[in-house]
């Protein structure tokens, strides 16, 4: 289980802190999908950053904490940010974003899965038998075994984004943080991709967490989903019910601009442009480009609230909105 | 016969990778034929899968790649005929606009000079001052202006801000045909709207066809009047955009439509991914034949035609679709 407490983090840069996540406080359990969307800059790598906690200069906590626990064979962990480098691979992994890119394109793809096994994975058995068991799994994922001598320049981009995902999910992790996995790939590649995800969580009953921009994806892939707007969550909860119902008017016109196939309706997108993180709007940072703000949105920050059990919403209207769309589906 | 704006004629090109001798040759555009007409501004999606030819066939169109065989004519002159090629005429009728903004243009140039040296070195103003006020119209009609974007470098920018900025330039000449090569997929979805909204907009308002190159199917039966399917370097299917991708008539159309993630209908079935794809291109019977669901010994054997069926033409030997009945399966 992951657990975020107070989380609020910073880049330093020569014209002041841009705070980029500021007070974050939501768990994602175990045996989940959980979805992070929102716009680019909006702080999605950065959380899962701190999530699997490569912290390095400019990137800095500010507050907060980022516990992840559960059980791995029988015996209990915990670690928290600082010391989660302790689990990678074991406990967490992490998918990076242009994952296509992250394999050295010159090195074969065994020494590459040799070098990522942690030593005391492997100290028992000689460099054969541990690529036999790589072998093994790639072919559980009806990968080819011959991957293993190819270099990944060899490869398409789905290929290798599929090899990375087998590499990381080899040890089992507890936790697997995927940034964008399906980025820069066709539909079909995307489709395949993102059922290999789904069948690999499904089969060890982990925690994968899957970061896109792509509303369509959160809704064929995960369970639950937070909705970040500028460096905080604008809507949290189940997948199904923010897509059926959503709250917070970011989502409501973000699922509003979606569009379908089978669908020719006029949409209109979002107007104006997300803020900027150096220098914030005060209160709701929503709210230049809010359809009905109220005078409270500029003055005070929204808190990110339970409305509903499971749904949370950082919005001071939220009831408002909840009991108008009840009268609107009434009547 | 009414005049077409563009007609592509049975155009291929072929890249040789690798050296002379041990080199081997590979078909990325395959015999592609279809035009748009003059008389009505449309907007032409050209979809499929990384490396099915999407991208060179628009380097075609640009004249940045020649065509190995075929011939593309553009307002009945051909681009082969180099006696009557005038570079400025051309680049005055077809622009271009790219899949990423913040490469486009440079990060070390303000974005507004590129503006003006496409209004003033095409000879469409011919001075400072009437450059002012046309790129500030343009600008106005994709939802910008002058003063915003002055003095202003692309790092400044959101991206669907700069990717207006950059339809804005390729307006500025007023041309007949502007070819966008994945011009959403760097936009965010908030913003995605936008700017195929303004295509919409202003395929109406400056009488200009799009064709418009994505893998992004939502937003292409959102946008487009007609839709090509590109698979593996060949046309597949060719129509109306709502009626393919309402009932596809190929099988690869049909994996493309099923694919796309959308919102309402989960995905229960597995799909079986493909191993290899460079040996397609080769293939000497049905390229998609290997990976087809209904493929059968006639598939296997022969490369089949074109085949016209009503309003589309589709490149398979049992089309999904025949006409207004579907086929049974």
């Amino acid at each position: 289980m992951l657990k975020v407490e107070n989380l609020s983090t910073s880049y330093k840069t020569i014209d002041g802190d841009v705070h980029v996540l500021k007070d974050l406080n939501f768990e994602i359990y175990e045996n989940e999908i959980f979805g992070i969307a929102g716009e680019s800059g909006c702080g999605k790598t950065t959380l899962l950053k701190v999530l699997y906690d490569i912290i390095d200069f400019p990137l800095k906590i500010d507050g907060g904490r980022v516990l992840l626990s559960g059980k791995k064979n029988g015996d209990s962990f915990s670690y928290e940010s600082g010391t989660i480098r302790e689990a990678w691979w074991k406990n967490i992994s992490y998918v990076p974003q242009a994952a296509q890119s992250v394999l050295n394109p010159i090195t074969r793809l065994k020494s590459q899965f040799l070098d990522s096994i942690p030593e005391e994975e492997k100290k028992n058995e000689s460099k054969e038998e541990t690529l036999e068991r790589v072998a093994k799994y790639l072919e559980e994922l009806s990968l080819s075994r011959d991957l293993l001598d190819a270099f990944p320049f060899q490869l398409s981009g789905g290929m290798r984004q599929r090899v990375i995902i087998a590499l990381a999910t080899f040890m089992s992790p507890n936790v697997v943080l995927a940034d964008e996995p399906t980025t820069a790939l066709d539909v079909v590649v995307q489709r395949g991709i993102l059922m290999m995800l789904m069948r690999l969580q499904r089969e060890l009953q982990n925690t994968l967490v899957v970061v896109s921009h792509d509303m369509g994806v959160h809704y064929q892939v995960t369970k639950r989903m937070g909705i970040m707007y500028s460096g905080s969550f604008a809507e949290l909860g189940t997948t199904d019910d923010i897509f059926d119902d959503p709250i917070h008017p970011y989502t409501k016109m973000l699922i509003g601009a979606l569009p379908r196939v089978g669908d020719k309706s006029q949409k209109v997108g979002i107007p104006g442009r997300p803020p900027s993180l150096t220098d914030p709007p005060p209160g709701c940072r929503f709210a230049p480009r809010c359809p009905h703000p109220g005078e409270i949105c500029g003055r005070d920050v929204p808190e990110f609230r339970e409305v509903r059990p499971g749904r949370f919403v950082a919005c001071h209207f939220s009831e408002k909105v909840m009991s108008d769309d009840t009268k609107a589906s009434g009547s | 016969m009414t005049q077409k704006l563009l007609e592509v004629n049975h155009v291929t090109k072929i890249f040789r990778i690798g050296g002379l001798i041990r080199g081997k040759k590979l078909v990325a555009v395959d015999d592609i034929s279809f035009g748009i007409d003059a008389e009505k501004p449309v907007i032409l999606s050209i979809v499929g899968e990384s490396g099915c030819g999407k991208s060179t066939l628009c380097r075609m169109l640009l004249r940045i790649h020649k065509p190995d065989m075929g011939d593309i004519v553009l307002s009945g002159n051909s681009y082969g005929d180099k006696k009557d090629y005038d570079p400025t005429r051309f680049r005055l009728d077809v622009q271009p606009i790219f899949q990423n903004p913040y490469e486009a243009f440079s990060a070390r140039k303000k974005v507004d000079t590129y503006l003006y040296n496409t209004a003033l070195r095409l000879g469409i103003a011919t001075n400072r001052k009437e450059a002012d006020e046309l790129v500030d119209e343009t600008l106005k009609s994709v939802g910008m202006s002058l003063s915003v974007v002055k003095d202003k470098y692309p790092t400044q920018f959101s991206g669907g801000e700069l990717q207006r900025v950059s339809i804005a330039r390729a307006l500025i000449t007023r041309p007949k045909l502007i070819i966008a090569d994945e011009p959403v997929s760097a936009v965010d979805a908030s913003m995605k709207m936008n700017i195929v909204n303004l295509f919409k907009e202003l395929k109406d308002e400056y009488n200009v066809s799009f064709i418009y190159v994505t893998h992004d199917l939502s937003t292409a039966y959102y946008v487009s009047d007609y839709m090509a399917t590109l698979y593996r370097g060949s046309l597949i299917e060719y129509g109306v955009a709502k009626e393919i991708m309402d009932n596809p008539a190929h099988p690869y159309t049909e994996l493309l439509v099923s694919a796309v993630p959308r919102v309402g209908e989960k995905w229960d079935q597995e799909l079986v991914m493909p191993d290899l794809e460079e040996k397609e291109y080769a293939i000497t019977y049905c390229k998609f034949a290997p990976r087809c669901p209904y493929s059968t010994e006639e598939c296997r054997r022969t490369r089949p035609e074109m085949r016209e069926l009503g309003t589309r033409r589709v490149l398979c030997y049992h089309p999904l679709f025949e006409g207004t009945v579907p086929r049974a399966l």
